[in-house]
């Protein structure tokens, strides 16, 4: 049985992220996998699940969404042995600090050791990123630059666009994957949303074929990745 | 008038003529930057001695237009292109006489729209996402806003009061009049714009613990009727849809506020069909097909339940104007069609047959334009911006 928790999608879910929870519950199902979808609104209590998904937010509402976590069972439920995806102003929330309107140093979780600046500019375009040899694909719209900590290993080096620094994107710890890469990554990289279903079920997945892997192969071809 | 504003003026006439001849589009824009850059001030000039209504949001703007100019009758200075900056405003002013004008605004234009403009009205319809790679995020836009109204104490603002964002950026103005009308789409507004804490909603009200509330006393509403400053009217639209109730309803407030004659405003509106292309019946060869423009997340929830039983065609791109990013087809309650058959169509149709595979909606993606069937009974086709665009070039009226 598979349980993916969608955190706060009121407050992280600018970009279509919600689409991320989507796509692992269904991608599940498919293989006859249990599978089932939980929407935590804000104010409710943080239930026990086997993965939350978080998703982009504007200033204002990724700063509550950060305070409301930080009181939440989120973190303990994490060292307990839930899995995460986090997403944009999700992977954010994961760090140390991250920048809102009129303050630079506002408090993560601390879950992972990842600070976030303001970057000069703001970084809108498609995003591709190696991850073990091959492309992730997606867009990004942050204002961010994410420094991680000398413990902590990237998600992958950059292919085009920014990502954390334009050097390298997001970053994995033990269950935990996050990206700069918006909105439903996992939809245009099915072959990514296998390896975090399989990490997290502990199995090694049947393939399936889908027309969302013509939508990668379209995309790789128009980022040139 | 100054020589200088005449010869802008008749370039701007004379570039977009010529550019209509040669087969240059509807030459909007064109003729529009010619004129302003002869003279900078030439959209103040030119609605110096008329008087002028704004409308902008994020959905409706093109419709409420055309409700607002149809209603009013006579001569009356329009962007009915949709070309909506300045270029498009002069372009369409510099072109008519009359002493009126409706302008369709874009949301980010706003601020300097009315500083430049003057107008008598400004009406608000809605705030929520779209395009977001290029525009602003919606509530940076909703701070805008307010800026704005703030400093335009002798505007009238007709605004939905059932838009959190709306009421936001407008509670702070002098003049401004409340429509209560029909707001589905709450996704963008679900945290308070004030505070960042989360809305409540109720079957007709909203409210914060911050005291950020629905205004108490609204001027305009619809129950089942339509309610304009106090007289009831019976509102029969050709159009179809609530969110165009919606619409009307703005549109007639707006009229009111003018000194309109509401009756004769409300019998014109009720008899217009077909609004830049959409909502009526076109030809496509032998295949008729009737075009529904949905650009968002929210004007998506709005089409879906006006799709009829027929073939259902659903063209999508990304461009710079539709916004390059389509992330928010995963927004879009697209499971409301589970059970139908979807063909995809546009440059970004693998994005949407993908976003209906994960919502368990049959697609079927279809490349070449000629291998599409030719059905009986008339097609829907939903399209967003410039998808739409080009289906209206493909088909033809009726
Ligand atoms: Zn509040």
């Amino acid at each position: 049985m598979l349980t993916v928790a969608l955190i706060f999608p009121e407050l992280l879910g600018t970009y279509g992220d919600g689409g991320n929870a989507r796509v692992l519950v269904e991608r599940a199902r498919q293989r006859g996998i249990d599978a089932n979808l939980v929407v935590v609104g804000v104010g409710e209590e943080v239930p026990s699940a086997t993965l939350f998904v978080l998703g982009g937010g504007e200033d204002g509402p990724q700063g509550l969404a950060a305070d409301q976590l930080r009181v939440s069972s989120f973190a303990s439920r994490v060292e307990d042995g839930s899995f995460v995806v986090a997403v944009c102003a999700g992977l954010q929330i994961l760090g140390t600090t991250f920048c809102v309107e009129g303050r630079d140093d506002y408090p993560g979780l601390n879950l992972v050791d990842a600070v976030t600046r303001r970057a000069k500019k703001r970084a809108v375009g498609e995003l591709a990123v190696r991850v073990k040899g091959r492309a992730l694909v997606g867009f990004e719209n942050h204002g961010g630059t994410t420094t991680l900590g000398a413990g902590v290993t990237p998600l992958g080096e950059v292919l085009r666009g920014r990502g954390n620094d334009g050097k390298v994107d997001g970053f994995v710890a033990e269950r935990v994957w996050a990206t700069y890469a918006h909105g439903p990554v996992l939809a245009l990289n099915p072959w990514w949303a296998d390896e975090i279903l399989g990490a997290v079920l502990g199995v090694s997945l049947e393939p399936l074929v889908t027309v969302a892997d013509d939508l990668y192969e379209e995309r790789r071809g128009a980022l040139k990745v | 008038m100054t020589w200088r504003y005449k010869v802008a003026r008749g370039a701007v006439i004379f570039v977009n003529r010529l550019a209509r001849r040669i087969g240059r589009g509807s030459g909007t824009v064109i003729g529009g930057r010619v004129g302003l850059a002869i003279s900078g001030n030439l959209l103040t000039d030119l609605t110096r001695d008329r008087t002028v209504v704004l409308v902008s949001g994020t959905n409706g703007k093109t419709t409420t237009t055309a409700m607002i100019t149809a209603g009013w009758g006579g001569n009356v200075a329009t962007n009915a292109t949709g070309s909506n900056m300045v270029q498009g405003h002069v372009a369409a002013l510099a072109d008519s006489l009359g002493n009126r004008a409706v302008l369709e605004v874009d949301e980010s234009w706003l601020p300097e729209t009315i500083v430049a403009t003057r107008p008598s009205v400004v009406t608000l319809l809605n705030l929520s996402r779209d395009q977001l790679d290029r525009a602003s995020e919606v509530r940076h836009l909703a701070e805008l806003w307010r800026e704005a109204v703030k400093n335009s104490p002798e505007v009238t603002f007709v605004a939905n009061a059932n838009d959190p964002l709306v009421v936001y950026a407008t509670r702070d103005g002098a003049r401004v009049v409340w429509c209560d009308v029909p707001t589905p789409w709450r996704l963008d507004a679900a945290s308070c714009p004030r505070c960042a804490q989360s809305l409540r909603f109720s079957q007709t009200s909203w409210e914060c613990e911050c005291g950020f509330a629905k205004p108490s006393t609204v001027d305009t509403f619809t129950d089942g009727g339509l309610t304009v400053r106090g007289h009831p009217l019976s509102l029969d639209l050709a159009l179809p849809g609530e969110f165009n109730v919606a619409n009307a309803a703005v549109a007639l407030t707006a009229l009111s506020v003018l000194g309109a004659d509401v009756p004769s405003a409300l019998a014109r509106l009720n008899g217009l069909t077909s609004v830049a292309g959409r909502y009526a019946i076109r030809k496509w060869g032998p295949r008729d097909l009737r075009l529904i423009l949905a650009k968002n997340p929210a004007g998506f929830s709005a089409a879906l339940p006006l799709i009829g039983a027929g073939e259902l065609w659903i063209a999508i791109n990304a461009r710079v104007a539709d916004g390059r990013d389509p992330s928010w087809l995963y927004d879009v309650p697209f499971e409301q069609l589970t059970g139908r058959k979807v063909i995809c169509l546009g440059e970004r149709r693998l994005d949407l047959a993908t976003r209906l595979f994960y919502a368990g909606v049959d697609a079927t993606v279809v490349d070449e334009l000629d291998s599409l069937a030719v059905p009986g009974a008339p097609v829907t086709v939903v399209a967003n911006y410039t998808a739409f665009e080009q289906w209206r070039q493909r088909t033809v009226e009726c």
